[in-house]
């Protein structure tokens, strides 16, 4: 590992108290993990791994319990234009066209409309929608839309990008083609990119290195290395990536094997397995 | 109607471009023939369906007029309680020219519009805090839903006692008739604003007041313009009574006075002139409002 992380978690704790009694639910316990600059760090675990506690603690919109979350060497202490969320949902705002969409993280960082028109032209660009910057969301498909939202966290220039199940919602092949364009634009940026998935394929497909998170209380189990040419035609039938799906897919299913886990766990099981059927 | 016509058009023009490439068999000949002739026939009923497209909305309103023309001509009802509607368009006629309409219209109107601007200054804002913040809900709360329940007509005595007769207590009735609607809207339309976007904008970390001006309440307009054409509606009502009430002028004034003078075309005029002036303000609302959403597109 690089001893000068871009992004580095120490043994964050997240603690939520439970209504009507003294016990606390932990989401997240003793999460820790670096990303280097310009490295895409996938994250996938089974539902209630705490991935969306862990995204708000990202996005500064709440502290952890203990534990630290440093960005280039400084302490995240509320949320800021270092760092851009896409969402599974887009959060798109459907009265603003995709161009002023694009503007809206800009218009938060104070620039003069000239300049921003400019980026925001740039940027629909690189996410290949130049000539659909006059469209409102409702005029355009699932696809697009998530393209306009990368678009507009790239375009405030986030330090890290933070990726939150973010082609869930889209159909198999637009999911394909959109995973395609993020590595392109992760070349042509050199983004420093966290990816949270649910997928197994979508995370071995994607992330240099793949950390499987267990639920309740949401843990990180191990983190795998994905060492594989993504050169070649059709990268998703090569053994080497099928034998990396594998072992994240064993990491994942031993986690919820009956055996391993306690009666509480039996719960998860099937979802994952319908997770990893898909 | 107008696009099932269009598409039987295009349809038998394509007819008549395949007509001559089929080839000479008497049938497909037979075929052209026939398709342009009910390509004619598409063209006028195109026509007919444009020309009953202009009239259609009015017919309901032409209808009404010619009986309410014909009822008094006839004996129907008497005359004198409901004259015809042309003698009502005389009397419209002479208060415009007279200059005495514009005087009612432009006090009733300045009064209206007054206090719906007012209202609008204080309902949004306000609105916008008790729908974002819960403390200040669960504050006021109690004490809106009481004066939201009670019928402003009834306290319409106490407005003239405190505020007397003049322009104060009228203006200060309309803030309160359309202050509830518009307030109401403004509510609910800040508390369904979708919470990711919310999210989202916060995480750009825009202060609480950008986030108001950006997010929260260009997502209410649509919720708070349905306020505010409620408050219009019943802002002209409350004013009409006031007006009829205790003023000197204005047009609910008109209509009491005419009446009490036994100048009823005068009166039926008066009604008629708020009829219009009702028409346009909802008009007005309207426009303003399809412009402010032209962004929800297919989903209106």
């Amino acid at each position: 590992m690089s001893s000068d992380p871009k992004l580095r978690l120490e043994h964050v704790t997240k603690r939520f108290p439970v209504r009507g009694s003294d016990d606390t639910f932990t989401a997240l316990d003793d999460v820790s993990f670096d990303l280097a600059e310009g490295e895409l760090l996938v994250l996938v675990g089974p539902s209630g791994c705490g991935k969306s506690t862990l995204l708000d603690l990202l996005g500064g919109l709440t502290a952890p319990t203990s534990g630290r979350i440093l960005l280039d060497g400084r302490p995240v202490t509320g949320p800021g234009l270092d760092r851009g969320i896409v969402f599974q949902q887009y959060a798109l705002l459907p009265w603003r066209t995709a161009r002023a969409n694009i503007e809206f993280g800009l218009e938060a960082e104070g620039l003069p409309a000239r300049t921003r028109r400019e980026v925001a032209d740039h940027h629909l660009e690189l996410v290949g929608l130049a000539g659909f910057g006059d469209r409102y969301p409702h005029e355009l498909s699932g696809g697009m839309k998530q393209r306009v939202a990368i678009a507009r966290s790239l375009a405030f220039d986030p330090e890290v990008l933070l990726m939150d199940e973010p082609f869930a919602a889209l159909d198999a092949q637009t999911r394909e083609s959109l995973q395609d364009e993020l590595l392109r634009i992760r070349l042509e940026t050199g983004k420093t990119i966290l990816f949270i998935t649910h997928g197994i394929d979508e995370a071995v497909y994607l992330g240099q290195r793949v950390a499987v998170l267990t639920p309740r209380p949401g843990r990180v189990k191990t983190i795998v290395d994905v060492d594989i040419d993504r050169t070649v035609d059709d990268v998703r039938s090569t053994e080497e990536f099928r034998h990396h799906r594998h072992i994240v897919w064993t990491e994942l299913h031993s986690e919820t094997d009956p055996a391993a886990g306690s009666s509480h766990a039996s719960a998860p099981l099937t979802k994952v397995v319908d997770h990893v059927r898909n | 109607m107008s696009g099932t016509s269009a598409t039987l058009v295009r349809g038998t023009a394509d007819a008549v471009a395949a007509g001559p490439g089929v080839g000479s068999a008497g049938p497909a000949d037979a075929g052209a023939t026939d398709s342009v002739t009910s390509a004619r026939a598409g063209l006028a009923r195109r026509f007919g369906s444009f020309v009953w497209g202009l009239i259609e909305p009015a017919v309901a309103i032409v209808v009404f007029l010619a009986l309410w023309e014909i009822a008094p001509r006839v004996g129907l009802v008497d005359a004198v309680f409901l004259p015809p509607f042309s003698t009502v368009v005389d009397a419209l006629v002479d208060l415009v020219v007279s200059g005495r309409l514009a005087d009612h219209l432009g006090a009733s109107l300045s009064r209206a519009v007054t206090g719906f601007a007012v209202a609008l200054l204080v309902a949004v804002p306000l609105g916008v805090v008790i729908g974002w913040y819960r403390s200040v809900s669960v504050l006021l709360n109690p004490i809106l839903e009481m004066f939201r329940n009670t019928a402003v007509l009834a306290l319409l005595p106490v407005f003239v006692l405190v505020l007397g007769i003049g322009e104060t207590s009228k203006v200060a009735l309309v803030i309160y008739a359309s202050v509830f609607p518009i307030l109401l809207n403004t509510i609910s339309g800040v508390r369904t604003v979708d919470p990711l976007l919310v999210k989202s904008a916060r995480s750009l970390g825009l202060p609480t007041y950008r986030l108001f001006q950006k997010v929260i309440l260009p997502a209410a307009v649509p919720t708070i313009f349905t306020g505010i054409r409620m408050a219009a509606a019943s802002s002209v009502l409350v004013l009409i009574a006031a007006e009829m009430v205790g003023a000197k002028a204005g047009l609910g004034y008109l209509i009491t006075a005419s009446q009490l003078n036994f100048q009823i075309p005068n009166m039926y005029a008066g009604i008629v002139a708020i009829s219009v002036v009702g028409l346009v303000f909802n008009g007005v609302l309207v426009a303003v409002e399809h412009r402010l959403s032209r962004w929800r597109g297919a989903q209106q």
